[in-house]
């Protein structure tokens, strides 16, 4: 009798707490969506990438690639990629129609056999183009991609950065976890770290040089990603960026690839 | 003043002031370790390519042009000797049409391993027996995208010859192929005008195409006959056909499922053939970066055993290796088997980047227990190894 009593009395003075504190996984959430929804409305951008890649004795090879992509409502955004350099990839073209949770839609335009070719989109965790990035850490970012669990706020550079966990929900990721510094006035994503299957460090990216675009979007000049198992690194270089360029879904049909310029 | 230049079709100027060039030249070194079946043919080859590309743009991207060439010269086998315009074009967007005016170079089609429903372009055969390296076809197409599928239209004016080996070349049939007493159906020969309709359209995983043709076949029939000089030759026979065929590729996870089908309709036989098989990946294989690709192919052909195609009742089993590295190396391996007479053919294709701008490429392939009766058996001798490195720009 006195223990049911007693039970209802903390239930009585517990229940504010269940509603009103959030837990860390549910902040973790807040964050992500809150991110997302700053980044939506952009529309469309161009942006030319130029991908440095070192090994670990330090030489070095370059790529030279073209981006284009249409923001999607209710989806992930629609993505395509232009290759200019190595020469022998030139005109290479890859369109990706990314889906949250669901598989990619992805076709390759390979102009030596001036074919276009649906590929399978499973390959997440594979390197793009030889470089230490993965498909996974280039693709649309869509809030359902992760599970979250918000960390701690501390300071980086100038800024106050959210630091949360980051759990892949979907099949075939090659990590277990991020750790992803967001800064809490732009959501910038300062720094993530990519631990691997086996719960390793595997990699840290470090973004900077970032610039304000339409007077709200950030975007990142350069994102460095170190591989600590391989000592490989990988510098992205983003240069002229344009947002609302007039990009429209005629602009990503895998049928228009092959004149794609 | 530049584009009244370009009116009065001044190319060069054109390309020069408005064009972007690319393209890359080759040197490629042949060996036949094993002596020729056929009299005067060569053990050895030393050939080069070049393959230059100009291309621009004007009214915002709505209008562009092209033009591409494809020369190699060849001091052993006359019939490798050639320029040939892979691409001369006008593209105009206009709306939800494309219109295509010149000559051009297309791919339909999903198998790997043969090449059912790709028709509209005349095989370069001198360039490689799996039939991927194509003469340039002149046409009027127009490409018009609907909400249900996009739908191509073809005129082909003009017929283009497949190219064949001479009497030193490898990789050739008994008696050489006498191009240039080419005899057609047709009254009208090459100057018969093809059409060609296409439906495309994609359903999630799936993709859908479905064609139709109707004009010279581009593959010839042989006909016994006589060169200048006394020789028995063959003569190729162009007919003339019409074909229906289906091409479709399903993916599920790392599953990719293919087929290609035709029904072909010709004087000398109406037939069906069809091409199936799946490709699975393993990616990052032993946990390195190497995907892992296996292919399984069958190709079954209607006609009888002396008038199908090489692949008439075969299977394909293929490997694919992308190490995913710097170099993007890659291996592809292959072996066909004749499900008939046991004639076997090995091939593989292994490339990758040296620095920026070159591009090293090793081809490998064997006959083996070729049946007398195979259409393999005119090659049973000529196993070769092919290495090949181009310079791009």
């Amino acid at each position: 009798m006195f223990n049911s009593k007693f039970l209802l009395v903390i239930a009585f003075f517990a229940s504010p707490a269940l509603v009103f504190a959030q837990s860390a996984e549910e902040k973790g959430l807040e964050i992500a969506k809150a991110a997302d929804a700053y980044d939506q409305g952009f529309t469309d951008f161009t942006a030319n990438m130029v991908m440095t890649l070192k090994n670990k004795k330090g030489e070095t090879s370059s790529r030279l690639i073209r981006i284009r992509t249409l923001e999607v409502e209710g989806d992930g955004d629609k993505s395509l990629s232009i290759f200019d350099e190595p020469a022998d990839v030139k005109g290479t073209k890859m369109l990706t129609y990314s889906h949250g949770l669901e598989p990619d839609d992805q076709w390759l335009y390979l102009p030596a056999l001036k074919k276009v070719k649906r590929i399978s989109s499973r390959n997440k965790s594979g390197p793009f183009m030889g470089s230490t990035f993965a498909y996974e850490d280039l693709g649309s970012q869509e809030v359902e991609k992760y599970t979250y669990r918000y960390l701690r706020d501390e300071a980086c550079g100038e800024w106050t950065c959210h630091v949360i966990e980051r759990f892949p929900a979907y099949k075939f990721s090659g990590y277990t976890r991020q750790i992803a510094w967001i800064d809490t006035e732009g959501y910038r994503l300062v720094r993530a770290e990519f631990y691997d299957r086996k719960k390793a460090l595997l990699k840290t990216l470090t973004a900077g040089d970032f610039k304000q675009y339409l007077g709200h979007y950030w975007r990142p000049g350069t994102m460095d990603m170190v591989n600590h198992q391989t000592g490989k690194s990988t510098l992205l270089e983003w240069k002229d960026y344009e947002f609302k360029t007039g990009l429209t879904e005629r602009d990503f049909r895998s049928q228009t690839l092959k004149r794609i310029k | 003043m530049r584009l009244a230049l370009c009116a009065f079709g001044l190319l060069l100027v054109c390309a020069n002031a408005m064009a972007e060039f690319s393209g890359n030249v080759a040197a490629e070194a042949q060996i036949f370790p094993e002596s020729p079946q056929f009299d005067d043919q060569f053990d050895e080859n030393l050939t080069f390519s070049f393959k230059p590309k100009w291309d621009g743009e004007w009214n915002d991207g709505d209008d562009l042009w092209s033009l591409e060439l494809f020369m190699r010269a060849d001091n052993k086998d006359a019939g490798r000797e050639k320029v040939d315009i892979r691409e001369a074009l006008w593209l105009g967007v206009r709306g939800d049409n494309e219109w295509r005016v010149g000559i051009n170079t297309m791919f339909w089609g999903v198998i790997e391993s043969k090449h059912l429903v790709d028709v509209i372009n005349q095989i370069d055969y001198v360039e490689g027996i799996d039939g991927e390296e194509k003469l340039g076809q002149p046409m009027l197409h127009l490409k018009r995208y609907q909400d249900w599928g996009v739908l191509d239209f073809l005129v082909l004016p003009y017929f283009r010859e497949r190219t064949f080996p001479e009497k030193e070349g490898r990789l050739r049939l008994p008696l050489v192929v006498d191009t240039d007493k080419a005899e057609y159906e047709s009254s009208d020969e090459e100057r018969h005008v093809d059409y060609a309709l296409r439906f495309s359209q994609t359903y999630d995983d799936l993709d859908l195409g479905i064609s139709w043709f109707k004009g010279t076949n581009r593959d010839p029939l042989f006909l016994p006959g006589l060169d200048g000089d006394g020789e028995p030759v063959l003569i190729p026979f162009y007919e003339q056909m019409q074909q229906i065929g289906v091409d479709a590729q399903l993916i599920y996870e790392a599953w990719i499922w293919r087929l290609e089908a035709i029904r072909r309709e010709a004087d000398s036989n109406d037939y069906n053939a069809y091409t199936a098989g799946f490709e699975y990946t393993f990616y990052g294989i032993m946990e390195s970066p190497t995907d892992l690709g296996l292919l399984l192919e069958y190709s079954y052909d209607g006609r009888s055993k002396d008038e199908a195609d090489v692949l008439d009742d075969d299977v394909f089993l293929g490997t694919r290796f992308a190490f995913n590295d710097e170099q993007s190396s890659e291996i592809l391996a292959g072996f066909y088997i004749d499900t008939n007479n046991q004639s076997r053919s090995f091939r593989v294709e292994a490339n990758r980047r040296f620095g920026a701008s070159w591009k090293g490429t090793l081809e490998l392939q064997t006959f083996a227990d070729i049946d007398s009766d195979d259409r393999l058996a005119a090659f049973a001798n000529d196993d070769f190894l092919l290495l090949e490195m181009a310079y791009y720009f």
